[in-house]
């Protein structure tokens, strides 16, 4: 074994020699997925979902995440809540919709009803039961551990003595600032879910989403899409830097050459487009500065939050979250956020930018699927083939948005959770 | 009794199902160029989340696929590449059209609707894709061009079947 080779690590390292190296087992082990899900997903804050999905009192939405069943609503108080979906009582799921609006939740195998914030209403029989059952907490549903929001987006997490969210995201949050500024009213998600999946292990979704390098080869045909539309491109070149935000999360930050509907101009959008354009970017002026409207309009990021969670800033903004099946099956939601108080031109040209690139029917996602599906069948020769390379870029001062730094960052601290052993 | 309605009536169920039926085949033996002729030169092409309502507008909703005619001519371009890696090489698939119906007459145009399910398979894995389509298609000189062609898929979103690399 080489000196820089540890036990119970799944990385090789030589910062001197420019090795990063890691173990192919990491992709198809079940007992490291089961590792993950105790150590990562039970003490990880996750994404639940946005604010604007529950716009007024009743509105809620049922979504697995972590492995639970969580229940979202917004009470009549207009608090949101995030909810174990089980019936204290027997177990069963209490709401079975996806999404509506309520008055209350009425579990119906036994007929218990619940208040829009889990409190026990009433069940039937009531008499039969001890006096003060209905003060009992434990006859509500059961609130996830820790519940905590920033700008909108709203987080859980399972590990009530985690540290706080605003603590966990600690430089994240000034990127979801400037994912958010391009706002003034706020931003909201469209209407419709993105839910595909990918025979793959997940963690090959969050280094294809931060990865930079893949574009040209992977993305040639909806390169080759941009170059055939008239007027689709922008005089900008690929460029710009990526950042080790701490904790397993990273950031590309960089210029491209697409359209960006808050706000890069391309000449497809015509003189109306331009119009508009120029009316947002002087917006952004005006509340923030040239510097900082700059930086809004005219740079893209891709935003990896630890461990799951990515919000990409790029022709149109997504929200994408995914979660392991299987060692070699993940599932993934995906939303499109927007700013509220766009203008239907700039609401429609921006969903039309999404799915252009974005989502399994666009000209790109379906090849990414295919890319990891790829690895994780050549990962099928790990036993011998056994690992993986992400060492671009290292030992520079300033890494490229194409290097593998964030990938570095990502599995660094993984590699923290599962062995805890720092790399 | 008006013009469209008595156009309606010259118009046989069997006349559509024939041209599904083709429709079916051109896809299934990857002529797409072919299958693009079959298409207006103002035709859309959409495939919709499965959570939105069957008459969403993909100006304010995510849908997986809105294609004007340009970009659906772009899809087509892009799918008979070989840097089209999703379908590369080529997945086997097979549309199958049912339950076809005319549902009205809108001007000149009727709007029908069709059952299908589509089998893809590639590298060993079959997938299963069902749902509806809806169709306005535009009658004349013995057959019909389509004007819109909706895909309401009936499953709960791709989990499954992972992405819609194919036409649907």
């Amino acid at each position: 074994m080489n000196a820089f080779q540890r036990m119970n690590t799944a990385l090789m390292i030589d910062e001197g020699k420019k090795i990063f190296k890691v173990s192919r087992r990491a992709f198809v082990d079940p007992d490291i997925l089961e590792a993950e899900r105790a150590q990562i997903f039970d003490k990880c804050w996750l994404y639940l979902g946005h604010s604007s999905e529950l716009a007024k009192p009743g509105d809620f939405v049922t979504r697995s995440v972590g492995g639970r069943n969580i229940l979202f609503a917004r009470d009549g108080k207009g608090n949101l809540k995030a909810m174990l979906n089980t019936c204290p009582h027997r177990g069963a799921q209490v709401c079975r919709e996806k999404h509506g609006s309520a008055k209350s939740f009425q579990c119906f195998y036994h007929g218990w009803v619940f208040g829009l914030d889990g409190t026990l209403r009433s069940q039937p029989g009531e008499a039969s039961y001890a006096e003060d059952f209905k003060e009992r907490s434990t006859s509500n549903m059961q609130q996830v551990a820790r519940f905590e929001s920033y700008r909108d987006l709203n987080f859980i997490c399972f590990d009530k003595d985690v540290e706080s969210l605003s603590d966990y995201l600690g430089p994240v949050k000034e990127y979801l600032d400037v994912i958010c500024d391009q706002a003034e009213m706020g931003m909201t998600i469209v209407g419709g879910t993105q839910e595909y999946s990918m025979r793959a292990n997940w963690k090959l979704l969050t280094e294809n989403s931060i990865d930079g390098y893949h574009a040209l080869t992977t993305h040639a045909t909806y390169l080759d899409y941009l170059k055939s539309a008239t007027g689709a491109l922008a005089q900008v070149a690929f460029e710009g830097s990526a950042r080790d935000l701490g904790k397993g999360h990273a950031v590309l930050e960089y210029k491209a050459p697409w359209g960006r509907p808050v706000a890069q101009w391309i000449p497809s959008w015509g003189e109306e487009g331009k119009h508009e354009l120029t009316r947002l970017y002087d917006g952004l002026v005006k509340r923030f500065g040239k510097e900082r409207a700059d930086r809004i309009a005219t740079f893209n990021r891709n935003l990896f939050i630890f461990p799951n969670l990515v919000i990409n800033d790029i022709m149109a903004v997504t929200v994408r979250t995914y979660y392991p099946a299987a060692p070699d099956f993940m599932n993934i939601s995906a939303w499109a956020l927007a700013p509220k108080e766009e203008t239907e031109w700039a609401r429609k040209y921006r969903l039309f930018n999404f799915l252009e690139f974005l989502g399994p029917g666009g000209f790109a996602t379906p090849d990414d699927v295919e890319a990891l599906e790829q690895c994780q069948r050549g990962f099928r020769n790990s036993a011998e083939a056994q690992w993986n390379d992400i060492s671009k870029g290292m030992g520079k001062e300033n890494p490229s948005y194409d290097d593998e730094l964030q990938m570095r960052a990502f599995w660094s601290n993984w590699n923290e959770h599962i062995f805890r052993v720092p790399a | 009794m008006s013009d469209g309605v008595t156009a309606m009536h010259a118009i046989a169920r069997t006349d559509v199902e024939d041209f599904l039926f083709a429709e079916a085949e051109l896809l299934d033996e990857w002529r797409l160029p072919e299958w693009l002729e079959l298409f207006t030169d103002d035709a859309i092409y959409y495939v919709p989340a499965t959570d939105l309502a069957v008459d969403a507008s993909p100006d304010n909703n995510l849908f997986y696929v809105a294609d004007d005619r340009f970009r659906l001519s772009e899809r087509v371009k892009r799918l008979m590449k070989r840097t089209a890696h999703a379908e590369f090489p080529h997945s086997r698939t097979r549309h199958l059209v049912s339950n076809v119906r005319i549902r009205k007459q809108i001007g000149d145009d009727i709007e029908v609707s069709s059952a299908f399910i589509t089998y893809r398979t590639k590298d060993g894995v079959t997938d299963t894709y069902f749902g509806s389509n809806r169709y306005r298609l535009v009658p004349g000189s013995g057959s019909f061009r389509i004007k819109e062609k909706r895909c309401l898929l009936d499953s709960e979103g791709l989990r499954a079947q992972g992405r819609v690399s194919i036409i649907l």
